[in-house]
């Protein structure tokens, strides 16, 4: 099994690589728009969440890039994870996660998502996140400043416009179940068997 | 006047208002993010919100009565905009010949309960607590408004709406002459533009953007859609009580931005109020003029 900076290595390799696919004009319209605007639901779990604030602010206004914060978890494109997580608050990730409305994508922010960073031998926090939850892009770092974060959501929004498949949602629906078995493995069999999503455009 | 040309002007009245509108709230944000020293967003940057969010899924489901909310709201936006005297020049072949200030001030109102209706069927406890608090606004703000309206109607001596311009064409326009009046329908109407310190709804601190707490993809798309042409409504219908209307489509946009910018500036320098301040502060202060207004008739 990869581990979390192997994975990062090949997804930088590959971003060099890639140059900007066309799919259709329709297709790239719709990729700009979403490129465009990206509303951030910022999840401060770890340290890293004083970080945050800064890149919305006066200081580095991430709002230049039509990157803002949103309210809820239905408006949001991207959830930041920003460090270590407990076992408790993956839980609330997880939910909080599927309760996005998709296109979606997440942003780790810290070595505590990419391998455990200095939590790298607790007991009750996770070690890498893309196990639980599919990481789109990471921000390395312990922690990392307002830069390293705004050159992640830049290199997502690159990665969004050339459309670089399957991207993080699309690899949880196809592999929900490696996930959920993962999600299992630290949580017990206390987690839901489907998609939640599924359960909110039930009868729809 | 065939219904074509209705229908003719009809579109290319929602078309403009649904791109001003949309620039003008990009440049509410621009503009504020000069205010704050930020370099902000692009001017096209509501735009590309909306947009985007018509291409995305929707998260929740609650069934169709949900679902009719933003519906509703486009509809009372639309309607709104439509009944509106436009241009002066336009007169020939506008809906707006048919509608009242009346219809118009009832248009205004049932935008927000229709979501009042959507919200109610999620059950957010935020969207409820949203509702409530512009509903408990929505008493404040049209107390002075209703005042001053009433004062414009009476000294045209009609509520047809071209009736009240073509007066100001005669006397002046009402913005001079009756000022207090004026200011006590400006109160409101920052108020009715959702602009601090009267934007309690979806004060997202507070009530995580309130009755669109539920609301996602392509049917929050719909709501910023309509909001923006809703917004260029609502300058429109004071330019037109209160400014003499609009000749050509240049002074229109003029007038318009010089009011947008007024409820820019003060949404700005101030925070916002709490729900019973804000309350507190419209039944009082602007209601107080508004009476003064009357009398001085
Ligand atoms: S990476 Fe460092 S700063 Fe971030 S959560 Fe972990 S320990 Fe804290």
């Amino acid at each position: 099994m990869k581990e979390g900076f192997l994975i990062e290595q090949e997804r930088l390799e590959h971003e060099a690589a890639a140059s900007l696919k066309s799919s259709g004009l329709i297709n790239d319209i719709i990729r700009y728009f979403r490129k465009k605007s990206i509303f951030v639901l910022a999840y401060g779990t770890g340290c890293g969440a004083i970080e945050m604030p800064p890149t919305f602010t006066s200081r580095y206004d991430a709002e230049r890039f039509g990157i803002r914060g949103a309210a809820t978890p239905r408006q949001a494109d991207v959830i930041v994870v920003s460090g270590y997580l407990s076992f408790k608050t993956l839980r609330r990730i997880i939910h909080t996660y599927e309760q996005m409305a998709s296109p979606k994508y997440v942003i780790a922010l810290g070595s505590c998502t990419i391998n455990g960073g200095m939590y790298w031998d607790s007991y009750n926090t996770i070690k890498q996140l893309d196990k639980y939850i599919p990481v789109d892009m990471y921000a390395n770092g312990c922690m990392p400043r307002p830069e390293a974060l705004l050159e992640a959501f830049i290199a997502l929004q690159k990665k969004i416009e050339n459309d670089e498949e399957p991207s993080g949602w699309e690899r949880y629906l196809e592999n929900i179940e490696w996930y959920r078995q993962n999600q299992r493995a630290v949580l017990g069999e206390d987690i839901k068997p489907a998609y939640e999503a599924d359960w909110y455009t039930e009868g729809r | 006047m065939t219904i074509l040309t209705i229908m003719g002007q009809g579109m290319a009245v929602l078309l403009f208002a649904y791109v001003a509108g949309m620039l003008y709230y990009g440049l509410y944000r621009n503009i504020t993010a000069r205010f704050q020293k930020r370099i902000g967003p692009p001017v096209l940057q509501t735009f590309y919100d909306s947009m985007k969010l018509l291409f995305k899924d929707e998260a929740t489901a609650f069934g169709w009565m949900f679902y009719l909310g933003p519906v509703i709201m486009a509809t009372g936006s639309v309607l709104t905009l439509l009944l509106l005297p436009f241009l002066r020049v336009w007169h020939e072949g506008s809906l707006s010949v048919y509608g009242d200030l009346f219809v118009i001030l009832y248009l205004m109102v049932m935008g927000p309960l229709g979501n009042a209706l959507a919200v109610g069927v999620s059950g957010n406890p935020f969207g409820v607590m949203g509702v409530t608090r512009g509903l408990t606004r929505l008493m404040g703000l049209e107390l002075p408004f209703y005042i001053a309206v009433i004062g414009v109607m009476s000294v045209a001596q009609s509520s047809d709406i071209w009736h009240i311009i073509a007066w100001q064409q005669i006397h002046g326009i009402n913005m001079i002459h009756y000022p207090l009046l004026f200011i006590a329908a400006l109160f409101s109407f920052v108020g009715f533009m959702g602009s601090s310190p009267f934007d309690v709804v979806a004060a997202p601190q507070e009530v995580y953007s309130g009755p669109r707490s539920e609301f996602s993809g392509k049917f929050l798309g719909l709501l910023m859609s309509q909001n923006a042409i809703f917004g260029f409504a609502k300058l429109l219908l004071m330019v037109d009580l209160f400014w003499g209307g609009a000749d050509s489509i240049v002074e229109l946009i003029l007038k318009t931005f010089t009011l947008f910018l007024v409820t820019i500036v003060i949404g700005v320098v101030y925070g916002r109020f709490k729900v019973h301040q804000a309350v507190d502060f419209l039944v009082k202060f602007p209601t107080l003029l508004g009476v003064v207004g009357l009398l001085l008739l």
